[in-house]
């Protein structure tokens, strides 16, 4: 391994650390400044509407993960089972509350400011919904303004379903912002900055698939997560974020051209043993030591459907600048958790093949229906279609009670052990042919 | 000491082996009556059944299978942190209880019945599978729209099957049959409110339960029925608590909690199992040229209180607490299912409401196949207890 210092050299990184450290600036200063702040959920996030309107978005989910990452997450869980919430529901809903209980201190230390205006898109999961209805009574009095995203139960976007979501946004969302935001939607900066969430857009998924390649130069899982941050979260629509994913891009392809491996928290790999397809959130509360499991083994995901929670940008969608208001209503609409179980099937499939992968794993999450309920079907789908060893492993997303590493780890070294075998299998009979 | 007829004995013992006959016999039968009768399977909580009567077909509720089946498949397919229901009808579904039903709605309660419309779909169950996602927006021009069109396509499914085309009056007729139907199921309430003594709660849940596995017609003739009976005065009152059941809208709990907590001196004078044949609130409309819109507007301005509809403007823990009131409850038992989310979320705020206006509350979970109930009939018991000493 190389000194873990080159590592952090890369300046795509320090582009987007840049940027987290600027954002939870304005945060801080917020209300001083007099800028309003929205909550709002990552999938089918509303980004350019709450920037073109210059308020600051603040994503729950985001300060639970890093919560979990900051070992904070068992304590605020535990505080939000105190005041009456159950073991057995989503940990990111408990550990938000209770990190608010707890004065609502954000990964930089500071207090993060109470929100103007709850924005409640709930693309591909209930949960969301009963989440900000608990945050409207915990904030007596705020704006809340709601999107309800239709599910793509047949696997496709109806007229009926955009026009639905249009009229949300245009009667009741836009209007509400407005009122929090105190001034009215230029929707020429709206369809600039969509123009500017294109262009990252195709970028991104540039970076995605230089993971086609064997070996492939970035780890589509652990290092995607850090990848996909500035277009998921509170960047797309900005310059910024096209800087940072043509400087991200730019080094990737650098990194092709040269043989080089994925960039770890120890370096970069040497060897590309195992390709796999992941499906589900990874754990943060170990995901530094959940990583090292895979990068020892010199198992590299090259495509994984958590890094299309927010939005399934290879499979096309681009946000359209000429057509505001429907390309948001598709963009949430389409994000992965809001495509119905064949078709979540048919673009795991699709991955696996793309991509060459040795293997199929799910991860699966405890909190998480959404992307939980139906995995066991999905992964018997995927084994028929495609004949890949699957592997199955299960932990929490931010409580700590439910990662077993010494569990974990165990069937992961089985697992790959079994990849490995097949390996040897595949290559003695083709070189019998 | 008067004791209930033995006709009305007789009717509950019909309905209870109507509502958990997992083969669906009645259904099954009732479709073979005609080719062009369809059976529609829904899920909790609620679909409008009016569309599917008036298109000629049976709305048969897949309520789980409770303690009646003993789960081999569908646990191979739910990890263990998922709630009962769902492993219990894939079981069903994969032990072809469910073969002569011709299509399925699955409503946007949660995430667990949403994925269970694409794993119907992945194993190939239904000519039709539809996740019923009905609006969370209320406004007529914007959620109306959306819901008339979701309705416009079940309907167009159910007529690609049979070619019934609907007609003003066989929906104006079938809104009729199910208003009537509301009604009389509240006249059961209503009269239990005064006279909990004379139908036990199980024998209700059982009544009501049969309504969702038989048509609509018969169920109303078998309501008639019970109500003139509990009209009549029998049976003995009891020293007991009245409480209120919440959180049990779309997993059933086993009859046997039910009857636990009766039996630990709690007579349970509301709740929200069977929600769904109990979602609009009032009347609608019957007579006009345009029934689907009153449909649509009775789901927009009508509907209950439900984990699975967005309640800002309309907290249901108001709504908790007026029904505490309007039943002259001493207490809420909050009694949800194991890993339900929506029931589970909701559960603070309601406890919060319940606090601030000093109703006493206690709190259970569940899988519907749970078996013991000992420690639910002690805390039960004692909650009856600590309420009796202090009104
Ligand atoms: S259920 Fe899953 S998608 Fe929904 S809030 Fe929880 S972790 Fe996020
Ligand atoms: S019990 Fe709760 S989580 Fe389970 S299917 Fe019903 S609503 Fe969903």
């Amino acid at each position: 391994m190389s000194n873990p210092k080159e590592a952090i050299k890369e300046n795509s990184m320090i582009i987007q650390k840049e940027m987290l450290g600027n954002l939870f600036t304005e945060l801080s200063t917020a209300k001083e400044n007099g800028k309003k702040v929205v909550y709002t959920f990552v999938p089918g996030n509303l980004t350019e509407l709450i920037l073109a309107l210059d308020m600051l978005p603040v994503y729950p989910e985001i300060n639970a993960l890093q919560s979990g990452m900051r070992k904070k997450s068992g304590s605020y869980i535990k505080d939000a089972e105190k005041m009456g919430f159950s073991e057995d529901v989503c940990t990111y809903v408990k550990c938000d509350i209770g990190m608010m209980l707890s004065g609502n201190i954000g990964p930089t230390g500071e207090k993060l400011p109470d929100p103007d205006l709850l924005l409640l898109s709930y693309t591909g999961c209930f949960t969301f919904l009963k989440w900000f209805e608990n945050l409207e009574r915990l904030y007596p009095g705020v704006e809340i303004a709601m999107l309800h995203t239709p599910y793509q139960e047949d696997g496709t976007i109806t007229q009926d379903q955009v026009n639905y979501m249009v009229k949300q946004l245009k009667e009741d969302v836009i209007p509400k912002m407005e009122k929090v935001a105190g001034k009215k939607l230029d929707y020429d900066r709206l369809s600039k900055m969509l123009e500017n969430s294109a262009k990252a857009e195709d970028l991104w998924v540039k970076v995605l698939q230089t993971a086609k390649n064997r070996p492939s130069p970035i780890d589509s899982y652990f290092a995607g997560v850090y990848y996909m941050g500035p277009l998921f979260t509170a960047f797309r629509g900005s310059e910024k974020a096209v800087e940072y994913y043509q400087e991200l891009y730019n080094e990737v392809t650098e990194r092709l051209k040269q043989g080089l491996l994925p960039v770890t928290p120890e370096g970069e790999m040497k060897e590309e043993r195992f390709r796999l397809v992941v499906e589900g959130p990874p754990n943060w509360t170990n995901f530094r030591e959940f990583w090292k499991i895979f990068y020892d083994m010199g198992a590299v995901i090259v495509a994984s459907t958590y890094t299309k929670v927010g939005g399934v940008y290879d499979q096309g969608f681009r946000h359209e600048p000429d057509k505001p208001l429907e390309s948001l209503a598709k963009y949430c609409m389409g994000c992965y958790t809001n495509l119905n179980l064949p078709q979540r099937v048919d673009l795991l499939e699709y991955y696996i093949k793309e991509y060459k992968a040795d293997g199929f794993l799910i991860n699966s999450i405890k909190s998480c229906n959404s992307f939980s309920a139906g995995q066991l079907l999905m992964m018997r789908e995927i084994e028929q279609r495609c004949g890949v060893p699957v592997g199955f492993i299960e932990s929490d997303l931010v409580d700590p009670r439910y990662f077993s590493y010494a569990n974990i780890k165990n069937r992961l070294e089985s697992y790959f052990q079994m990849l490995g075998q097949r390996k040897v299998i595949m290559a003695q009979e083709e070189a019998q042919v | 000491m008067k004791q209930a007829a033995p006709r009305l004995i007789e009717l509950v013992e019909e309905c209870k082996s109507l509502a958990f006959d997992l083969n669906f016999s009645y259904a099954k039968e009732w479709k073979k009556q005609s080719p062009d009768r369809l059976l529609v399977g829904y899920l909790p909580i609620y679909v409008p059944r009016q569309i599917m009567h008036a298109a000629n077909a049976l709305p048969v509720g897949i309520m789980g299978v409770g303690d009646r089946k003993q789960i081999i498949k569908g646990d191979a397919y739910y990890q263990s942190y998922i709630c009962h229901l769902p492993r219990g009808i894939i079981e069903m579904a994969l032990d072809h209880n469910l073969d002569d039903f011709d299509g399925f709605l699955f409503p946007s309660i949660c995430d667990c019945v949403r994925n269970l419309s694409g794993m119907f779909k992945l194993v190939h169950k239904g000519k039709f599978t539809r996740y019923f996602d009905y609006p969370q927006n209320f406004d007529e021009h914007i959620g109306g729209t959306f819901y008339r069109e979701l309705l416009e396509t079940i309907i167009n499914d159910m007529h690609l099957l049979n070619g019934v085309n609907i007609s003003i009056e066989a929906l104006n007729r079938s809104i009729s049959l199910y208003n009537k139907n509301r009604k009389l199921v509240e006249t059961i309430y209503n009269i239990r409110q005064d006279y909990p003594w004379r139908l036990s709660a199980t024998d209700v849940y059982h009544i009501i339960r049969a309504g969702m596995v038989i048509n609509v017609e018969k169920h109303n003739e078998i309501l008639e029925e019970v109500i003139r009976y509990i009209e009549e005065d029998y049976g003995e009152p009891m020293d007991n608590i009245r409480v209120i059941i919440s959180g049990s809208f779309c997993e059933q709990p086993p009859i046997g909690l039910i009857k636990s907590i009766e039996m630990a001196g709690c007579y349970i004078i509301d709740d929200d199992f069977m929600l769904g044949s109990r979602w609009i609130q009032d009347d609608i409309n019957g007579t006009t040229e345009d029934p689907l819109n009153e449909l649509v507007i009775s789901f927009l301005t009508k509907s209950t209180a439900s984990s699975a509809i967005y309640d800002v403007g309309n907290p249901r823990s108001a709504r908790l607490v007026q029904l505490v009131k309007r039943r002259n409850a001493d207490g809420v038992i909050f009694c949800a299912a194991s890993f339900c989310d929506p029931a589970l979320l909701d559960r603070p705020e309601l406890q919060k409401a319940c606090d601030a206006e000093g109703i006493a509350h206690i709190n259970f979970q569940f899988h519907e196949n749970t078996g013991q109930f000992k420690v639910i009939k002690e805390q039960a018991g004692t909650f009856s207890d600590s309420i009796k000493l202090w009104v």
